[in-house]
């Protein structure tokens, strides 16, 4: 019998080229589900990735899918967007993808508030080349450009996305795998920018190298170091030290972009006074 | 009575690109601001809404090649304008675009470099850049409007052989061609000769994106419209999903350049000046052409068999019609604004029967019609001595 999510996927491009561990499957599980849950129009729905491990996740699934060039998947995605923007656009991105290379593209979409559902896969490293620091690796991890340690702050990116502009921001877990359904399903139906960040773990370029146990030990971790926002309220900075707070973090209303251009389209050709 | 010419109007170069653009039917620009190029984006922000279209200034030159890219493929003519440092931007992009097969226009108005160089003076030095400033085996198709009026032409001839060829097409104008301002005869739309994407038959089980007509070109369905198809920078199999396999990478890359240099006819664009009987030829494009065109008039004058070829196709590089030419003349003068770039081209059709000499200034300046005719007096000199 077939599996009622899997429609969405292109079973025959399975297996993935995932490492057996990673968290991307998960998050590929969540958003098929999500997609069963909205009953999404797949001939309407465009799945834009940027490169990393995660964004090999657009190629599984059967929609109109984009898998771009590094970091700049947002941006292709404003193209799609703002071109026809009766279509619905997902942008997967990795911590790398979405928030070094592809920052400024970010705040940018963020700022404009388009109509975008971002679904960035954070396992806090580059994977795919083999384990380097990403501005989301905590600070003193062991990372193969940091054999000493990383340095650097690691950036919070829903706090950056909600105050770059966007209206709904999220984080959720490949732990808290049925939240995270839940939540790509708000951000889907919340017009406006969306963000929803996930905690994934990468065993094998993470993990290993931070003493952080396997795949089912990182899941644990994810268990121990998320909060819930309810719970966080009642928790002082110094109780929060070391954790991250997951579910629906922001939703604010702000307008949106394509329809801003269509009303400007209107004025343009006449047809309002409207400013 | 003089005759009034409706369509006739004094027009900016950058501003024939954008009536050209809206004229192929573009109707989507993503840019950024950037001397000398900026007077296109201004004129379509303000032109594109009012027949529909969409405009957007993105946050960088990369993100605007993207948004180009993305907009096309879900069905919209598109094209971004930029010069020389935000053309090395795009460069990646413009990659993705040549290997993904999406039909889209990059303007590049060039500017003196390298760097931030003299960003308000003229120069023609991104015609190699143009052809493989991306990276690997791709092909490039580049045109050079040497006016205003065929700003206007080339921009549509650009929308045309992209959406033929379902590849990017640069047009590569000029500061001094983009900022003068010259008499312009726009045609009818229905004179306009529109070439639109080639769609694949409706109600296909199957629609492979990649699988290629007997021309080299595969059809091409929009997002959106019923074949869910899966695009990528990786190289892929005529499904779209990426593959490592060699038989299939060389086959793709092969096909890729094939599909253009198996249709030279319908690409290459020349014009010839007094060649047939020519003993020494001017190779120039674009804005030099304008002093080439007057040297070599006043070469003929001065009974001087001189004659000037322009190719407005400099990429696919013209090959057979430079080599009709070194068949029948004794030397070559190349100008260019660079230290020699498409000589080398010029060089490689010629071999050692002909001579082939430089002009090359890079000092902002235009080359003038008599430093043109004294390279000209020159080669009857040499070939005098030869004799």
């Amino acid at each position: 019998m077939q599996n009622s999510v899997e429609k969405y996927l292109r079973t025959e491009k399975l297996p993935h080229i995932w490492c057996a561990g990673c968290g991307n499957g998960i998050v590929l599980g969540a958003m098929v589900r999500a997609f069963e849950k909205m009953g999404c129009n797949q001939n309407n729905t465009v799945i834009v990735s940027g490169i990393g491990c995660s964004s090999r996740a657009a190629g599984y699934m059967d929609f109109n899918t984009l898998h771009t060039t590094h970091g700049r998947a947002l941006a292709f995605a404003t193209g799609i967007k703002m071109a026809k923007p009766g279509i619905d656009v997902f942008v997967i991105m990795g911590d790398g993808d979405a928030a070094s290379i592809g920052g400024n593209h970010l705040i940018h979409a963020a700022r404009r508030n388009i109509d975008l559902t971002a679904i960035i896969f954070n396992n806090q490293i580059y994977g795919m080349t083999g384990g380097q620091y990403s501005p989301l690796t905590p600070p003193g991890s062991i990372a193969t450009t940091a054999p000493y340690h990383t340095i650097e702050r690691n950036f919070d990116l829903p706090e950056l996305a909600r105050v770059a502009g966007a209206t709904y921001v999220a984080r959720g877990t490949t732990y808290h795998a049925a939240m995270l359904t839940n939540l790509i399903t708000a951000g889907a139906a919340h017009k406006g920018f969306s963000l929803i960040e996930v905690v994934t773990a990468c065993p094998v370029s993470f993990g290993r190298r931070n003493k952080m146990g396997g795949a089912y030990d990182m899941l644990m971790w994810q268990k121990k170091q998320a909060v819930s926002v309810e719970k966080a309220k009642s928790m002082t900075p110094e109780e929060l030290q070391g954790k991250f707070v997951i579910g629906e973090l922001y939703k604010g209303a702000a307008p949106e972009y394509t329809e801003v251009y269509d009303r400007l389209i209107e004025k343009a050709q006449g047809k309002s006074e409207e400013e | 009575m003089t005759e009034v010419i409706p369509l006739a109007r004094l027009m900016q170069g950058n501003e024939a690109v954008a009536e050209g653009a809206l004229a192929a039917g573009a109707r989507f620009f993503a840019g950024y601001p950037i001397t000398p190029s900026t007077e296109i984006a201004e004129i379509l922000a303000k032109k594109l809404p009012a027949v529909g279209g969409k405009f957007i200034q993105m946050e960088d030159e990369i993100s605007s090649m993207a948004a180009v890219i993305g907009a096309s493929l879900v069905g919209l003519k598109s094209l971004t304008a930029t010069s020389g440092p935000g053309f090395s931007l795009k460069q990646e992009n413009l990659g993705f675009a040549a290997l993904a097969e999406i039909p889209c226009v990059v303007v590049n108005v060039q500017r003196y470099g390298p760097s931030t160089g003299i960003p308000t003076a003229t120069a023609q030095g991104d015609i190699m850049q143009a052809r493989w400033g991306t990276h690997g085996d791709h092909p490039m198709i580049v045109l050079c409007p040497a006016s205003v009026q065929e700003s206007f032409t080339l921009t549509i001839q650009a929308f045309n052989l992209s959406e033929r060829f379902r590849t990017p097409v640069v047009l590569l104008s000029e500061e001094i061609i983009g900022h003068s301002r010259e008499r312009v005869v726009l045609p009818d739309l229905s004179e306009i000769k529109i070439i639109n994407r080639k769609k694949p038959p409706a109600g296909l089980d199957r629609y492979c994106p990649y699988q290629a007509d007997a021309d080299g070109v595969p059809p091409m369905a929009n997002f959106g419209e019923g074949y869910r198809y899966h695009v990528t920078g990786l190289i892929h199999d005529e499904s779209g999903g990426p593959t490592t396999d060699p038989k299939k990478a060389e086959s793709l890359i092969n096909r890729l350049n094939n599909k253009i240099m198996d249709h030279l006819d319908e690409i290459t664009m020349t014009e010839s000046l007094m060649t047939e009987d020519a003993e020494i030829i001017i190779f120039a494009y674009g804005a030099t052409a304008r002093s080439a065109k007057s040297a070599v008039k006043k070469a003929r004058e001065m009974g001087i068999k001189a004659g000037l070829f322009r190719p407005l196709t400099i990429w696919p590089f013209p090959a057979k019609e430079v080599a009709a030419l070194c068949a029948r003349a004794n030397a070559i003068i190349v100008p260019e604004l660079n230290l020699g770039q498409l000589i080398g081209e010029v060089e490689r059709v010629a071999g050692l029967d002909t001579r082939v000499t430089g002009i090359n200034r890079v000092s902002g300046e235009m080359i003038r019609p008599d430093e043109i005719l004294d390279a000209i007096k020159t080669e009857v000199k040499v070939k005098k001595h030869a004799k």
